[in-house]
């Protein structure tokens, strides 16, 4: 029961940055890099249904990974409220996925140790996928943040309205305590200290300000988010809403 | 914001291939940024396994309107072209 809460609050994470960023098809600001995001975006929704699928196994009550993606209203989705917040510009977009990135990477990168082989084989694709995401964002922040007056500008407004989202990563409730005890997920608290070390030399080196942090958000994998996620909920699930149990 | 980018033509070495073809060109920053594009907009099908990329204005290409000087000389000398010759009987097919 534990480890299908855990894998659908994976899969929560992934569904929702990978719809936002799918936002940004066709409005990228050039064709390559609107392909490239296209691309991550997709990374992100295959990585949802594996964690979705999972947790459908696990539950076997005959529900699939599109009832989790869905027909689950806002307080049920319980991912992490970094990645439900509004794409806003390029550079607001690019800094949050850094911080997902990083994130990522080195979570995922524990989760490949899991006990449990499904868990431990999904990170190992996502394990993949993360260090080319890494890659690109992390370009992107030395780009545009060492880049011109109002990239840097734009930088360095969204690193500082996306600090506050970041302690909630680091954050665990007793289910997910349990887990990492039992050798299952993730101890995400140990993963804090290489998180700042990791992110403050990237903005030292993209010429950007470390924001004094004094405030934090959190809430998400309680199920309690931002407005931002039911405006998403609205525009992803309109179709089966409107139509239940529609297939084609 | 392309307009201020620099174009670069793409080759890809397939799996079983032994040479880079020409599969198209794309608009990037800089060398490093041009091969991340490539990979996302010509490998998706896994296509290839190695990829160049090369500034467009680096290549020196002939012109059509030098076709006259370039190539039409070749078609006075028959004698270049394996047709040209008739092959001994005893040959039969080459």
């Amino acid at each position: 029961m534990s480890v299908m809460k855990y894998a659908i609050r994976l899969g929560d994470d992934a569904v929702v940055l990978g719809h936002r960023l799918s936002e940004w098809c066709s409005f990228g600001p050039f064709l390559e890099e609107d392909l490239a995001l296209t691309n991550v975006a997709l990374d992100f929704i295959g990585r949802a249904r594996m964690f979705y699928s999972y947790a459908a196994e696990l539950a076997g009550d005959g529900s699939t990974e599109d009832t989790y993606a869905y027909t689950r209203d806002n307080r049920e989705f319980t991912n992490l409220l970094i990645h439900e917040l509004k794409n806003g510009d390029f550079a607001f977009t690019m800094v949050r996925q850094y911080f997902v990135d990083v994130y990522t990477l080195a979570y995922m990168q524990q989760l490949q140790k899991s006990s449990d082989q499904t868990l431990a084989a999904i990170a190992d694709k996502v394990v993949k996928e993360s260090r080319y995401h890494l890659r690109r964002s992390y370009d992107w922040m030395l780009r545009l943040g060492d880049g011109t007056e109002e990239s840097n500008r734009r930088m360095q407004e969204a690193v500082e309205n996306l600090w506050g989202y970041v302690p909630e990563m680091f954050e665990m409730d007793d289910l997910e305590r349990e887990l990492a005890e039992a050798g299952i997920g993730v101890d995400a608290a140990a993963l804090e200290n290489d998180w700042y070390a990791t992110v403050r030399a990237t903005l030292a080196q993209a010429n950007l300000k470390e924001p004094v942090g004094d405030w934090s958000i959190r809430g998400g994998r309680e199920g309690t988010h931002t407005e931002a996620l039911g405006h998403i909920l609205s525009d992803m699930q309109f179709v089966q809403r409107a139509y239940p149990g529609l297939q084609w | 914001m392309s307009e201020h980018m620099k174009l670069y033509e793409v080759f890809i070495r397939s799996r079983r291939g032994l040479d880079h073809k020409h599969v198209g060109s794309l608009h990037a920053e800089d060398p490093k940024q041009a091969l991340e594009y490539a990979r996302d907009i010509y490998t998706r099908r896994s296509e290839g396994v190695s990829i160049w990329v090369i500034n467009s204005s680096d290549i020196t290409a002939s012109q059509e309107g030098d076709c006259d000087s370039f190539y039409d000389p070749h078609d006075d000398k028959p004698y270049r072209h394996a047709t040209h010759y008739q092959l001994p009987k005893a040959v039969n097919n080459m």
